[in-house]
Formats: structure tokens, C-alpha cells, sequence
């Protein structure tokens, strides 16, 4: 995955005038700011809210809804943890206590050096070679524990 | 010397890169020129890496290969199809595929996914040569009579749908495919947008061509960065060689596609959601009607319809109406890709007519359980569908068989249980997963999912068993009649038929009839 850039209102600004044109760009916007800075900044908020003619609390709503936004920055690596029923059936609610223990974090937490954010997702589309987990967008099938700790490495 | 090593996420997922990379540093090690083509996957996901060879005599398969295997397999003439412990011998032979009835997956695992010259040397293209020389009405009338039905789950006539955006009138109408496919248990849509993506375009050339819509959108998940990246390469492709634009093949007929990207919200797979969503809004559900053909996107008539459904378009275009119709059983017909997941040994995709059993397309093709214990519950049809005890295995692969018994095919997913499941808990779940993907529009499904929860809990710990199950009967209710969409007003099924059919997990007593076997 790319690295992200730190926070940048004119950099922001470019992303927001360039997409602004699309249909319905506001989704496409929070995703080219969240590319870039790795989270939607709240000072983005606004630049928003006056490129398409929106009130401020309707940009709040729409990051606030999705799951994927993020209003603060991430760990280096971000592990998307399948908890659905086909990654269920497979054992993912061991390999869930795993990850937290071995991490030690929870869902939606980053550990302490910064290095990974642990989140849970519903279905990664892998449901044949369950479970499931996804590392900065690569797909990994058939994870147990092992397979998991060998993926985060040296992890605390 | 061609070598196939698939691109699918699945594949990649179990390592397929490493393959790719080590096939073509043994071939250089050893000066044998080879073309490696990173195809999309057969869907034997079990097998994958699956690698393949086309020799004189067809493809021969090889899986599931590591990359640590690949020396050896070089060593054993491999290139010429030799005999190694991982040979599969024939790809088209293995009886998990040759007992398929692959038309909407008919290429999905033999081309290159973004060779339009491969996609036309396998068949595309054919389906939109003939809809260009038919009237809007004559395309509309030849999808009403295949009796394709909406793949996305719920089943609606497709040909009926079109139908109605094509009498609206209207400046502008618009094709939407959804490719939301949030379904725990399916990854159809994946592997075709990943696989064979030009059929996809195809069908919605096809669609805008019927309807009178030059404008379409593909709203795909976030949680399928590959297939994102895949589709949008294939529209510039299409674009390219004039499939895609203001004049489709010199047709003098416009149409224009684009994605966008979902943000992890399953609720936008419900169609209204889904244009909210579009329309760069929060994904929460519009109150129908008007419907999304009246009423869709930006107001105005729009086709809204799953992958599946609108890439089984051009092959009845190409193949007629009757040919299609032709496969499946009574109101189910043509094909569907089952995704056969969880805990079974042979995990894949399965595209057949209507009409087998769940419990021939477990045994048959998935080989029973990957643990190798005793199958204790199935769930057909995603989160919201029901779970299926062994003795309900019987039901036939059909839209309305399924109903009878208050489930649901859905987008075709089927996950096995072995007996280590509790069903308590994956009805817990069920409303857990409610709660966390309600859109808050209307009560039963925002507070009703997690008053489900607490029930749920309440009667596992055993306080006051009896009244709290009625409680969560009334509930379930509720969600049924009350709910304005599918998320709310279906989840009561997977909680009722765990009730149902394993009271056991819920301290109950086991029903006389069963308790005898």
C-alpha cells in the first residue's frame, strides 16, 4: 500500500476540486481523502460541505454512516478480520480472540507502537477458503492462528 | 507454451502471486520461454493455486501448487502436461466441473480476463451484435420470456423490470448493476467482475440498448479492492475498442459506465440504499414506491440490477430466449452460480440449472465437511437466510421450494455448519449483525436488533426462559410486518429457524418426532 501523506488542506482541496464534478462525488471524495491521509481529516469537513453546496452536518452524516471512513489515523497496516458465518463455520470466533490477544488490542483500536489497527469486517468475499483476513487490501484465505501470527510478523 | 496462473483475490489469497513469480523464475533459470497469462479462477477454489497448461491434448491442471512445488513440477515436465503428484489431469475433466452448466461462467477461468481479443474468440460480443439489429421491445420481451429471475436474491422477473423503465418516459434513464455483494457465503459477482468482467459490460450495453438508457453505474464494495481495480481497467479497455461511449460499435447508440466505490455498508445492497448511496448520500433506505423503475436514480428510471442477472444477458441474447429457459424447474430457470463456503471440503463455485438438491450439491460437489465431522445446520441465502437442519437437506434448489420451507436461495451462497455449531449463537448473531448494519430508518430493525440481542441472551442465561421466548417470538414478528426493507424484515429467519429446528441450543425440548430417530 502506498504511504499516506500527513494532513494538507491544499492538497485536499485539490482532491475535492478535481472530483467535485462527478455524480454523486461525495463518496468518491471521502475515499480520495482517506487514500491519501490515510483517515477524513475533520477541517475536511467543511471544504466539502462548500464544494457541494451541502451543509456540514450532511458530510458529517454521510463519513459518520459508512463503516470505512475513519475520522483519525491508522496504524501502519490495517487487518480486516472476517466475522461472518462462512469464516464462523471455519473458526474465525477463536481466530478473532487470537488477533486481540496477540495484538493486544480490541476491534477498532491500534496498538500502541502504531504499527496495526485491527477492525472487523462482514464478508471479504473468500468464503470458500475461510477464514478470511485482509492486510492493507491483500486478501488472505485459510487463516489460523499461526498463519495469522506469521502475516503480523514480529508483532508485540 | 502457455501457462494459466489465476489473478482471482481467492487465488491470490492462498498464494497464487508467489506461484506466478516462481513459475517465471524457474522457466528463465532454465531459458524455456513460456507466456504466462494470469486468468481468472474455475471457482475449484479448494485447488487453487490451480495452475494450467495447454498442451495439444487441452488444458491440464495442477493443485493446489505452492511455490516451493514449482522446481518439481518443471522436473517432471510439467510444461508437457507430466505426471506429478499435484496433476489433476484434464482441467474440463475434473467431474466437479464437467458436471456443470456453465453459461453465465461460461469463460471464468479460460481467458485473460482484460483480452478483449480473448473475450471475443470465447463468445462475447455476441449477444450485443444481435440486441443491436432488435427493437428496445423485442430485446425486453426476449429477457421476459428466458424467465431470468434478479440473482441479487430476491427474485423478481428481470424482463418485468425492464419492461417498466422502458414505458417511462424520460430524458435520461440509467442501468445500475449492483455488485454490493455483502452476503456472507457468495462471491460470484467477485469472481465474474475479476474473471470475465466484459460480460458484465455486455449485459449492461444490453440493458441501456433495451431500456433506452445511455448511462450506467456498477457500485461495487470496498471490500473488493481487486475487482474494483480489475472492472475499471476492463471499462477503459471497452472504451478503447469502442464498445463503450458515445457510439456503441458505430451504432450511433450512446453508453457511458462508470464505477463507484461502496464503504462497507451491507445495507447498501438493498436497491433503494444502493442509489442513495450513488447519489453520494447516506445509504439509508427509500419507502417504495415509487419504485427504483419509476423512480431511481437522480429520479429517474432506472434498472437496478445484481452482477449475475445482468451477465446472464448476453448469452440468452446470443443463445435465445428458449435456451436458457430451457435449464431449471418450474418458476426457477436458466442457471445459478451456487457458492458452496464455510465448513465444506470442496469449496467453490458451482453454476447449475434449478433443481438439485442441497444436499446433492453438498455431497456431490463439496464433498462434505472440511473438518470431516458430521453437517449440523446449512444456511442458504446470506445472513438472512435460514438455517437448514440435515433433514431438510432434501429441498430442492428452487426460488419457491425454498420459500415453502421459509428460506431462501437468495444470491446462491451456501454455508455449512458441522456439529460444533451452537445455533443460540448464530441466531445472537443474526441480530447482532442487524443492529450493526441498520440504516436507522425505521424502528422495528434499529431498536428491535438489539432488544434481539438482549433476549437472546436472557434466554440462553436462563432467566425467565419461557416469557422471553414469547418475547422474542412477538419481536420477530415485528421485524417480519413491520420493517421497510429486506435487512429487518428477513432477519427474523435465520433467528426463527435456529428456534425452530435446534431448539436443543436454546434449552428446549427436542420435538417427540425427532427425539425418536
Amino acid at each position: 500500500m502506498k504511504p499516506v501523506v500527513p494532513w494538507d488542506p491544499l492538497e485536499a482541496q485539490d482532491i475535492i476540486a478535481r472530483l467535485k464534478p462527478m455524480a454523486g462525488a461525495s463518496l468518491p471524495i471521502l475515499h480520495a481523502l482517506q487514500d491519501h491521509f490515510g483517515y477524513v481529516d475533520g477541517a475536511a469537513v467543511p471544504l466539502i460541505a462548500k464544494a457541494l453546496n451541502l451543509s456540514q452536518a450532511e458530510i458529517h452524516g454521510i463519513i459518520s454512516f459508512y463503516h470505512e471512513f475513519r475520522a483519525a489515523p491508522a496504524g501502519a497496516s490495517v487487518i480486516k478480520l472476517c466475522r461472518a458465518e462462512a469464516c464462523q463455520a471455519m473458526g474465525c470466533r477463536s481466530l478473532e480472540a487470537h488477533a486481540q490477544q496477540r495484538l493486544g488490542i480490541g476491534f477498532g483500536e491500534t496498538t500502541a507502537d502504531r504499527r496495526f489497527t485491527l477492525e472487523p469486517v462482514y464478508c471479504l468475499g473468500n468464503c470458500a477458503l475461510s477464514p478470511a483476513v485482509m492486510i492493507d487490501g491483500e486478501l488472505h484465505g485459510r487463516v489460523d492462528a499461526a498463519r495469522f501470527d506469521a502475516l503480523v510478523g514480529g508483532a508485540p | 507454451m502457455r501457462v494459466f496462473v489465476p489473478i482471482d483475490a481467492a487465488a491470490l489469497s492462498v498464494g497464487a502471486g508467489a506461484v506466478a513469480a516462481a513459475i517465471e523464475a524457474e522457466a528463465k533459470r532454465r531459458c524455456v520461454e513460456i507466456t504466462l497469462v494470469r486468468n481468472g479462477s474455475r471457482g475449484l477454489l479448494w485447488l487453487e493455486p490451480l495452475v494450467e497448461i495447454e498442451t495439444a491434448a487441452g488444458r491440464i491442471a495442477y493443485g493446489p501448487v505452492t511455490a516451493a512445488d514449482v522446481p518439481g513440477l518443471f522436473e517432471a515436465g510439467f510444461l508437457a502436461g507430466g505426471a506429478h503428484k499435484l496433476s489433476l489431469g484434464p482441467t474440463e475433466e475434473i467431474p466437479y466441473l464437467k458436471a456443470q452448466q456453465r453459461l453465465t461462467f461460461a469463460r471464468c477461468g479460460i481467458t485473460d480476463p482484460l483480452s478483449i481479443a480473448d473475450y471475443a474468440a470465447h463468445g462475447g460480443w455476441r449477444g450485443l451484435d444481435t440486441a443491436l439489429t432488435l427493437a428496445p421491445q423485442a430485446i425486453v420481451e426476449t429477457i421476459v420470456e428466458s424467465g431470468l429471475r434478479g440473482r441479487g436474491g430476491a427474485g423478481f422477473p428481470t424482463g418485468i423490470k425492464w419492461r417498466t423503465v422502458l414505458a417511462a418516459p424520460a430524458a435520461q434513464k440509467y442501468i445500475v448493476c449492483n455488485a454490493d455483494e455483502g452476503d456472507s457465503g457468495t462471491f460470484a459477482d467477485r469472481m465474474l467482475m475479476e474473471g470475465d468482467p466484459f460480460v458484465l459490460i455486455e449485459g449492461m450495453i444490453i440493458a441501456g440498448l433495451a431500456v433506452g438508457a445511455t448511462s450506467g453505474f456498477v457500485y461495487i464494495r470496498s471490500e473488493y479492492p481487486h475487482a474494483f481495480r480489475t472492472f475499471n481497467r476492463a471499462i477503459a479497455l471497452a472504451e478503447a475498442a469502442g464498445y463503450l461511449g458515445a457510439s456503441v460499435k458505430g451504432s450511433g447508440r450512446a453508453f457511458h459506465l462508470e464505477t463507484r466505490l461502496g464503504a462497507g455498508a451491507y445495507i447498501c445492497g438493498e436497491e433503494t440504499s444502493l442509489l442513495e448511496s450513488l447519489e453520494g448520500k447516506r445509504g439509508q433506505i427509500r419507502p417504495k414506491p415509487p419504485l427504483p423503475a419509476i423512480e431511481g436514480l437522480f429520479g429517474q428510471p432506472t434498472v437496478v440490477n445484481n452482477v449475475i442477472s445482468l451477465a446472464s444477458v448476453p448469452v440468452i441474447l446470443d443463445k435465445g430466449a428458449a435456451f436458457y429457459r430451457d435449464f431449471g424447474l418450474g418458476r426457477s430457470r436458466g442457471t445459478l452460480p451456487f457458492q458452496l463456503a464455510g465448513n465444506v471440503k470442496q469449496g467453490g463455485l458451482v453454476e447449475t440449472a434449478f433443481g438439485l438438491t442441497l444436499g446433492e450439491l453438498i455431497e456431490r460437489f463439496g464433498g462434505g465437511t472440511a473438518s470431516g465431522r458430521p453437517i449440523r445446520a446449512v444456511q442458504v441465502g446470506g445472513p438472512l437466510g435460514a438455517y437448514f437442519p440435515p433433514a431438510l437437506l432434501d429441498t430442492p434448489l428452487d426460488y419457491e421450494a425454498f420459500a415453502q420451507r421459509q428460506g431462501m436461495v437468495g444470491h446462491g451462497g451456501v454455508v455449512v455448519f458441522d456439529d460444533t455449531v451452537d445455533l443460540a449463537q448464530q441466531a445472537r448473531f443474526a441480530m447482532e449483525f442487524c443492529a450493526i448494519e441498520s440504516c436507522g430508518k425505521c424502528t422495528p430493525c434499529r431498536i428491535g436488533s438489539t432488544r434481539g440481542v438482549e433476549v437472546i441472551d436472557r434466554i440462553v442465561a436462563g432467566t425467565e426462559r419461557g416469557k422471553n421466548l414469547t418475547v422474542l417470538d412477538d419481536l420477530c414478528q415485528l421485524l417480519l410486518d413491520g420493517s421497510l426493507c429486506a435487512l429487518g424484515g428477513l432477519t427474523p429467519f435465520p433467528v426463527l429457524s435456529a428456534l425452530k429446528h435446534f431448539p436443543e441450543d436454546f434449552d428446549q425440548p427436542v420435538p417427540d418426532a425427532r427425539a425418536a430417530e
